[in-house]
């Protein structure tokens, strides 16, 4: 620290955000104010977002999926319902769609417009997902991006790169790493990162977790 | 509870919660469909990139919120002169209040702002 403010000063009154904090409460104040939304209804949602709704959710999805073949199917099928099922739905009714790594296979999930996320079961997008940057290079060298998460895949494996809509959400379902056959569910959901779930990463192995 | 896969917060400024938060409830109450919404965001964020904008996700929530407002201008919702007033109440309410005190606007602003 360069130096201890000095409240009897320059901070007297209360410290005035930043500009966009201010409008954004400009616009909030009018809104509530027209009944057009509840002041409630806003702080829930932070709520849930900064506490409840995160990859901790999409990991008990995923660490179901490896434990459990028919809710496995279920997820493949109708990713909408089978989410529901552990209780995580979405905001705004989106549709979400799982899929699945293989051997040969690696999905990698992209919003090139904007940063449409599966929100039910990642919370937030990391700002790096929401870069142009990343939105327009996954695309066109899906590899390269890959490689600079660390990620490197063998020439055998296909790279799958899904575009979200406002409408479809995808979900990748990472391969349940080798040595983790006795893993209770809980135990495997540790194993389960954000990143692997968006593609950018794979799931932990039990000697890193 | 299992703790977050790494440490990067969902939100690094407050406002960006607040922002997000506020235009998901919108959308939730009906002020306007997910899918319009993102219609103007995506066009702002192609116009911040073909202007040169930040290409490491910085300005992500500036640009939603410049979106946000157009938006809601656009729509009827909001109007430009009573967002510039509130912005400046709420300015001014800062200025004013002891530190430590709850910063409350001026009714009597508000009112006329929205009237």
């Amino acid at each position: 620290m360069g130096h201890d403010h000095d409240h009897d000063h320059d901070h007297a009154h209360s410290l005035l955000p930043p500009e966009p904090a201010l409008r954004v409460r400009a616009i909030e104040t009018l809104l509530v104010e027209k009944g057009l939304v509840d002041r409630g209804a806003i702080d829930e949602i932070i709520d849930q977002f900064s506490n409840r709704i995160g990859p901790q959710n999409g990991a008990r999805v995923v660490a179901r999926a490896w434990t459990d073949p028919a809710y496995r199917q279920r997820l493949l099928d109708d990713a909408t319902a089978a989410i529901l099922e552990l209780g995580f739905s979405g905001l705004q009714g989106e549709h979400m769609v799982a899929v699945e790594n293989t051997d040969t296979r690696h999905n990698v999930v992209v919003c090139t417009l904007c940063s449409c996320y599966p929100w039910p079961v990642l919370g937030v997008p990391p700002v790096w997902y929401k870069s142009s940057e990343y939105r327009a290079r996954v695309v066109r060298d899906p590899r390269g991006v890959l490689a600079e998460f660390d990620l490197t895949l063998t020439d055998d494996v296909e790279v799958r790169v899904w575009d979200s809509t406002s409408e479809v959400r995808y979900l990748v379902i990472p391969r349940r790493p080798a040595d983790t056959d006795g893993m209770t569910e809980d135990e495997l959901a540790d194993l389960v990162t954000r990143d692997s779930m968006i593609g950018t990463g794979l799931a932990s192995s039990p000697a890193d977790a | 509870m299992r703790p977050p896969t790494d440490p990067e917060q969902p939100f690094t400024e407050p406002w960006h919660a607040e922002l997000f938060a506020t235009t998901h409830a919108l959308a939730r109450a009906g002020a306007f469909t997910w899918a319009d919404w993102t219609e103007t965001f995506v066009e702002a964020l192609a116009d911040d990139a073909a202007a040169g904008g930040a290409t490491d996700g910085s300005t992500y929530y500036e640009v939603w919120l410049g979106a946000l407002e157009r938006f809601l201008v656009a729509r009827g919702l909001a109007g430009s002169a009573a967002l510039d007033e509130l912005k400046q109440a709420w300015t001014d309410a800062y200025l004013t209040t002891p530190h430590g005190a709850p910063v409350e606007l001026d009714a009597g602003r508000v009112t006329g702002a929205i009237s």
